[in-house]
């Protein structure tokens, strides 16, 4: 038998195979090109950059929770400057699709730094709408659907390359969140990004991140993640990236079948780097055994 | 390419209350070990999904062999305690740098606090020359036996006075002044802060091995921290990748 047929497109972009990597987990690809061959992936997704470089949160920053982790690295990167310098040229030299994850405390950081990427050699932009709105007074941008519709449109104003909006689960109404961005210019959505969960050392009556909180991530997350996806692919047109939880093939199938076109795989990377291959050798055999010449066939046909 | 690994398990003993001795044949990372490198073990269990990561103690390439000494202070080390000869575990690395040794220098101090020790025997073995060790625990010590077969200046202290002189490795450093021209720490934070400050007013060159929790253990994470200087500025450096081992220079406290 012929071997499946993995390409998927998103906004425009086309991708050899449905899996990516989730920002913040896969630094720019180098840390794992000894793992695994980048070529493989079908797209890599970086740490999200800002505008300058960020020190990100000091303290403890990592629990391990039952089946997850919480972390409150706080969006430690170097900034664009040196991103475009050492990490794009790094990316370059593989067959795989660059999606640079854009993190900004105001409007116009974010703003910026899509700017600067206006002439470079990326394939698509993803925005992290998670980050605190400092100007008005922290407040995620990603929580309230004015907020974002106001920033993806201010955004996709400026950038060139297909805009992702990838989306915090920290909220009521996922579908009405992600119908703002899809209203406002947004060619893809990805999520979830972490939710916001807490570990207490009772020995020592601290909590046990310096931060106090911390994004939940990994297989704890998948059974949200899973129903956020659905309720978006049901809220909206445009391509959907899921991801949260996913360790295996079975688990990038269900995001699939639950309607999404790319899936990403996150903390899974930091059990086992070799996970992303892990995942593509499971999602291309259940294709073999249902008998299905393409990926794309089984995206959303979840029988209710 | 790199992958896990497995490791059969050849010696698994408890040499005093909470730390044990693990011997390992593993000989992929027996060959590529140095000296203050660690080793990523994962545990059995499901729901703790993160590696351990582990110091080498002892690299023993001829029989495809490491040695861990670990403490259990949680979930995934008190299941390795429980783990039996025989019994495989899955394992990643060698990872990190390690100790930075010069034939240039013939006088080493070597400065270990409690679960710190183990990682500085295998240096001890390496180094050439004039080596004190000075050895600080809480109560029980370990490996003082091994360390006194490759140099006879091991110094003890404890801090109940039960072994050794009743104090810190700090009060042994002034009770026994060493000729040095390196020293090499692993330990505590606050002790790692007391032989640079130690170091620093002696004037002597100092390598600290750091230790903080960590996640991927590949440099991809950015959760386990060491504030180090830059430029006129500075940043957070990545234990796993850019050390555990930092110039004691480099390291900042203020936090």
């Amino acid at each position: 038998m012929n071997r499946p047929d993995l390409k998927v497109n998103i906004a425009g972009v086309e991708l050899k195979n449905p899996v990516m990597t989730a920002s913040g987990t896969f630094g720019s690809g180098l840390e794992y090109g000894e793992y695994i061959d980048l070529n493989q992936l079908g797209a890599v997704v970086t740490k999200g950059v800002a505008s300058v470089p960020w020190k990100g949160n000091s303290g403890v920053r990592v629990a391990e929770t039952y089946g997850g982790m919480l972390n409150s690295v706080g969006l430690q990167n170097p900034g664009i400057e040196e991103f475009i310098k050492k990490d794009i040229p790094f990316l370059r030299k593989y067959d795989t699709k660059i999606v640079v994850n854009i993190a900004g405390k105001t409007l116009e950081e974010y703003c910026s730094v899509v700017e600067r990427l206006y002439d470079e050699d990326v394939d698509l932009l993803e925005l992290n709408i998670s980050c605190p709105n400092v100007k008005e007074g922290g407040v995620c941008f990603g929580t309230d659907t004015e907020m974002v519709s106001y920033v993806v449109k201010e955004v996709k104003k400026r950038a060139k390359q297909p805009l992702i909006v990838k989306l915090t689960p920290n909220v009521t109404d996922i579908a009405a969140i992600a119908k703002a961005a899809e209203a406002a210019g947004a060619d893809a959505i990805s999520l979830i990004n972490t939710l916001l969960g807490m570990a207490i050392d009772i020995y020592r009556r601290k909590p046990v991140l310096g931060n106090i909180v911390g994004g939940l991530s990994g297989p704890a997350i998948k059974p949200v993640a899973l129903r956020m996806v659905y309720q978006v692919a049901n809220a909206v047109k445009v391509p959907i990236i899921g991801m949260g939880g996913i360790i295996s093939g079975e688990d990038a199938v269900e995001f699939l079948l639950a309607g999404a076109t790319g899936i990403a795989v996150g903390t899974a990377n930091f059990v086992n780097p070799r996970a992303t291959m892990d995942v593509l050798e499971g999602v291309e055999e259940y294709l073999v055994k249902y008998n299905e010449d393409k990926v794309i066939d089984i995206i959303g046909t979840l029988n209710i | 390419m790199k992958e896990r690994l497995t490791g059969i398990i050849k010696k698994n003993q408890q040499l005093v209350d909470g730390i044990f001795e693990m011997t390992l044949s593993v000989d992929t990372i027996s060959n590529e070990a140095t000296v203050g490198q660690f080793v990523n073990l994962y545990s059995i269990r499901k729901d703790l999904l993160l590696p351990r990561p582990i110091s080498i103690c002892e690299i023993d390439k001829e029989n495809g062999q490491i040695k861990l000494v670990y403490a259990v202070v949680g979930k995934g080390t008190a299941d390795f305690s429980q783990m039996q000869e025989g019994d495989s575990i899955q394992m990643m690395g060698p990872f990190g740098n390690g100790f930075t040794i010069s034939e240039d220098t013939k006088e080493h101090v070597v400065v270990g606090g409690g679960i710190g020790v183990p990682p500085l025997l295998e240096l001890v073995k390496r180094l050439k020359g004039d080596i004190s060790v000075y050895l600080g625990f809480r109560c029980d010590p370990i490996l003082v036996k091994e360390f006194r077969m490759y140099t006879d200046k091991v110094y003890v202290a404890t801090e109940d006075g039960s072994n050794g002189v009743k104090g810190n490795v700090i009060d042994l450093l002034h009770k026994h002044p060493p000729k040095a021209t390196m020293i090499y720490s692993c330990g505590p934070k606050p002790m790692l802060k007391a032989v640079a400050d130690w170091s620093k007013e002696k004037k002597i060159e100092a390598q600290l091995s750091m230790e903080e929790r960590m996640a991927c253990g590949i440099g991809a994470c950015l959760v386990c921290t060491c504030k180090s200087k830059k430029d006129d500025d500075w940043d957070y450096k990545r234990v796993c990748k850019d050390g555990p081992v930092f110039w004691r220079d480099e390291v900042m406290w203020d936090e």
